[in-house]
């Protein structure tokens, strides 16, 4: 157990950095960008950090490797074919749930 | 500032600005967060935190990968100085985010609406809220950022009362939820959108390299993995694929 104290000084620490890192850049940068090259750069950094987020993290999100495969390979269809967030994710977590469940009693 | 004439069409002058869009909007946000935040909840009571703590983190920093980053420095006792530095690497990935997201921000938007939107400014709400072909007002992201925040402080308080009951396979099946989310919000894109389909591609190659060449791997830690490969990527991509200029068109129209 942490006690209450120290847990407050971890929990100011933790969340002043989150916040900061996300304030600070919103609240400064004002006005549009005209830089095309910035806009361009901006335009792609949402793809990009979840491309990098997910792979190859996502295999290792799961029990075994051969279930987080199969449930990807379901978001991918899910998503091809636009189902919402929702539905992809409950998808891909039920395969996995079914693939495991296979692995283990069969 | 009327100097780059184009014809363009009205997507820079309206506003999205309905409360009610944003809290829909944001509701399968809040759904995926249910989840994937109860898994967080499981795992922080799992490693000593009492149920109010992994709360009041969540409430707090409004952060997976952060959050779990952090737990198990703040229950071995680490020091403040590693927490906020863990922080700082695994977060500033979000600075790039609030640039990218105020430049779709509407004349609506105040001072302190950004002081107060930043706060949930994750990936998810990112993505969704500058998917809109239009710029977003301030009701609009006072509803995208509620829903998700709730999901995200509920689904721990779930998790961490629930923790122990549920059985392993079910936890492990939760666990890939928030990656098929990512998911989700990054393939209708690339299938519209060539650039962002090599971009995501190149992005998943440079992640790959650093993830499991053993050099690289062993000296660079996880967040700056994640800020490298987004980097090299949007800027490489800036450049080979630069977007078509709009700016110019909301000029002519606001002028």
């Amino acid at each position: 157990m942490v006690d209450a104290i120290t847990f407050f000084k971890y929990l100011l620490v933790m969340a002043g950095v989150t916040y900061l890192v996300r304030m600070v850049p919103m609240v400064l940068v004002r006005g549009k960008i005209k830089n095309n090259f910035v806009r361009s750069f901006l335009y792609y950094v949402p793809y990009a950090v979840l491309s990098v987020m997910t792979i190859p993290a996502i295999f290792y999100s799961t029990s075994y490797i051969i279930s987080a495969i199969i449930g990807l390979a379901v978001a991918l269809v899910l998503s091809y074919f636009n189902r919402g967030l929702l539905t992809v994710a409950v998808f891909a977590s039920a395969t996995v749930l079914i693939v495991e469940l296979i692995l283990k009693y069969i | 500032m009327l100097d780059d004439n184009q014809k363009g069409d009205d997507s820079g002058m309206n506003e999205l600005n309905s409360f009610s869009k944003g809290i829909k909007d944001g509701l399968p946000i809040c759904l995926g967060y249910l989840s994937v935040a109860f898994a967080f909840g499981i795992s922080a009571v799992n490693a000593g935190l009492d149920i109010w703590q992994a709360v009041l983190i969540s409430m707090a920093n409004v952060t997976s990968a952060g959050q779990l980053a952090g737990v198990p420095i703040i229950v071995s006792g680490g020091t403040l100085i590693e927490l906020a530095a863990t922080q700082l690497i695994i977060n500033l990935r979000y600075s790039l985010m609030s640039i990218s997201l105020s430049q779709k921000f509407g004349k609506s938007v105040r001072f302190v609406d950004k002081l107060l939107v930043s706060f949930v400014n994750t990936d998810e709400v990112f993505a969704v809220s500058s998917s809109n072909k239009t710029d977003v007002g301030r009701k609009y992201m006072y509803g995208i950022t509620l829903t998700p925040f709730i999901g995200w402080s509920l689904g721990t308080l779930l998790g961490a009362m629930a923790g122990n009951i549920l059985p392993e396979i079910v936890i492990s099946a939760l666990g890939i939820a928030i990656y098929a989310m990512f998911v989700a919000i990054v393939v209708p894109c690339a299938k519209k959108e060539r650039p962002v389909l090599f971009c995501s591609l190149f992005a998943i190659v440079l992640s790959c390299i650093f993830n499991y060449v053993p050099v690289l791997k062993e000296h660079i830690s996880n967040g700056f993995i994640i800020i490298i490969c987004t980097v090299i990527a949007g800027a490489v991509f800036a450049l080979v694929a630069p977007i078509p200029n709009e700016e110019a068109k909301e000029d002519i129209q606001n002028g």
